[in-house]
């Protein structure tokens, strides 16, 4: 049963085997400058308006908790899909309707918080 | 030939093994963050490549999505929001060391003692029984007819997706309904954390980084011309 995932694994080794060509034919035939312009971030002669290691808001982090937690009850909701396909019951549906109905508390909460709006 | 096929899964659990112990190693070892948190990617989507070896492919797909997809961007937000410059040149090995490798030993011996070979393998208890009944629709030739095809419920082998799904929606129903609460406490406490408005006082206080600073289009622009 494993084996059927061994076209994943080929398709793998393949990507990394041919990353590791492009990149070394680049550095066997390119020519080698190292002058500052030539190491700048834009190559075409845009001045930087900042630094790239700046302290960001923290909101873009409360984003990528909520996507995270959403993204873990969407996780759950994969084998209880599976399950209630072949046995549908109402027992079944109302443990999912409770479990997102908790979760449903918490998306009302954010959303009175207006965590979601960026202003 | 023959004894590499029969080997396959072997010669895959070492070398995606080799790569996930010298990814995490080089996780420690990193000085720049962001390299670290690409190396922890790595070694999570190694762990992915030893589920499905071990027939968990709902896992490993959820090891892909939650971790690689989700978590991975979380640190690389933690590593952006604490802003680390640059490292200073400090030494990799300090007073702690010794007593760092100790605890790693030590729960290295845990982990062997109490994870030994085949120690899980037979413990899926009436599991196994329920999942007898998970039935699938299936074509099937009709008995006299050879023309026409017929819908039928067969019982089904037992999937990994649906072997969680019995566990976790049947078995173990509470602990899936707590895990609710906890996500909603996550939930919560993000927001009660990350909205909080400051007082007057903090906001006096507070460094710079931790008030609103909102670039306008003139400063942007005096930016550019300065340079």
């Amino acid at each position: 049963m494993t084996y059927s995932y061994l076209p994943i694994l080929i398709l793998l080794f393949v990507a990394a085997v041919l990353g590791a060509v492009f990149l070394s034919l680049n550095w066997i035939l390119g020519r080698h400058q190292r002058n500052p312009s030539k190491l700048s971030p834009y190559e075409s002669g845009v001045p930087l308006l900042d630094e790239n290691r700046k302290r960001v808001n923290v909101r873009f982090y409360q984003i990528a908790m909520l996507f995270i937690l959403f993204d873990i009850e969407a996780a759950f909701l994969y084998p209880w899909a599976v399950i209630y396909r072949s046995m549908i019951s109402w027992y079944l549906f109302g443990e999912m309707l409770l479990f997102i109905l908790l979760l449903g508390v918490g998306y009302v909460y954010v959303w009175k918080k207006r965590a979601f709006d960026w202003k | 030939m023959d004894a590499i096929a029969s080997n396959a899964p072997l010669v895959v659990f070492i070398v995606i093994g080799t790569i996930a112990v010298a990814a995490s190693f080089l996780v420690v070892m990193m000085r720049n963050p962001v390299h670290s948190a690409l190396f922890l990617l790595l070694t999570f989507l190694c762990v992915a490549v030893l589920f499905v070896i071990k027939a968990a492919e709902f896992v490993a797909a959820v090891q892909v999505l939650v971790y690689a997809g989700g978590i991975m961007v979380l640190f690389l937000f933690v590593v952006m929001l604490i802003n680390v410059r640059h490292l200073p040149d400090e030494k990799m090995t300090t007073s702690y060391t010794l007593g760092g490798i100790g605890v790693g030993v030590a729960i290295f011996v845990l982990f062997f003692a109490v994870v030994r070979t085949g120690a899980y393998h037979d413990e899926a208890p009436n599991a196994a029984k329920k999942l007898t009944t998970v039935r699938e629709q299936v074509l099937t030739q009709h008995p006299t007819d050879p023309n026409k095809l017929v819908r039928k419920w067969r019982a089904k082998d037992n999937r990994n997706a649906e072997a969680i799904g019995m566990a976790l929606y049947r078995d173990y129903l509470v602990p899936f309904e707590v895990a609710s609460l906890f996500l909603l406490v996550a939930m919560i406490g993000a927001i009660v954390i990350g909205k909080r408005e400051l007082s007057a006082l903090e906001e006096e206080t507070a460094p710079d980084y931790m008030l609103e600073r909102v670039e306008t289009e003139k400063e942007v622009k005096d930016l550019v011309n300065a340079n």
